[in-house]
């Protein structure tokens, strides 16, 4: 993660398998719970990271196994999460990101993962590499 | 997740009890479709009463059952959606192809 003196920090790794979805969202929600977020801020988290894993999932390394990180930090009321995979890599980012874009329409997927983490977090940044892998980076600040 | 399912002449009321995910909406898709087939479904009246948690795979599996049923005509109801549910329908645009109404006997009422 970025250089940043965090208060409090985690880092978690696990198999691209879709079982693991609901175990990350849960972490992170548990992780963050320390702040006293109301729970609406810890199911936008939530929903967040679950769409950022999923992608992970599904699109990072096609058939093979290999493992997703998750890093989350915390300064002040400041939470910082990333997501990151060391798979294919995402051509074209900004058509990633546009609503409704999705290469597997045919696997029901909506295209709507990256609209609803910008929308429910305060920041989204994706870097992406062909090749290398890609990270999504997100933070949210609670409210007191 | 668990769902429970029932069908009234040609419509079929889900409901979901847990989590919808791309995990779990992988299982319950085809469940509802085989429904769908089997006793010629029309409308489907989906039930968030008891979902504590949903992403953007429960849009896509959603607009998948709105395919199978919107050559006949049918339609897509959503009921008991709270805050967040509601937040991502609003996001996603699925208020375009579904409609939202408090309970299950409201959108029986239309159907």
């Amino acid at each position: 993660m970025d250089n940043i003196n965090f208060d409090n920090y985690m880092h978690l790794e696990f198999l691209n398998k879709s079982e693991n979805e609901s175990f990350a969202r849960a972490t992170v929600g548990a992780f963050v719970a320390q702040l006293d977020p109301t729970v609406s801020a810890i199911t936008e988290i939530k929903t967040a990271v679950s769409e950022a894993v999923t992608n992970a999932v599904i699109y990072a390394y096609e058939s093979k196994i290999d493992y997703i990180y998750i890093s989350c930090g915390i300064v002040g009321r400041d939470v910082y999460i990333n997501v990151e995979d060391k798979g294919i890599g995402i051509p074209d980012i900004e058509q990633a990101l546009e609503p409704a874009y999705t290469t597997k329409p045919e696997s029901e997927r909506a295209g709507m993962g990256f609209t609803i983490m910008q929308s429910f977090m305060d920041e989204l940044t994706v870097e992406s590499k062909t090749g290398v892998g890609t990270i999504v980076k997100m933070m949210k600040s609670i409210e007191e | 997740m668990k769902l429970v399912y029932k069908c009234i002449g040609k419509n079929m009321v889900v409901k979901f009890i847990g989590e919808i995910d791309h995990h779990q909406s992988k299982t319950v898709r085809e469940e509802i479709d085989s429904v769908i087939y089997n006793d010629n479904i029309k409308n489907i009246i989906f039930d968030f009463s008891n979902v504590d948690f949903m992403d953007s795979s429960g849009i896509g599996m959603i607009l998948g059952r709105y395919k199978k049923v919107e050559d006949k005509d049918g339609k897509i109801f959503l009921v008991n959606v709270r805050g967040n549910l509601d937040d991502i329908f609003k996001i996603s645009g699925l208020y375009s192809v579904a409609q939202k109404y408090n309970t299950v006997s409201e959108a029986l009422e239309v159907v």
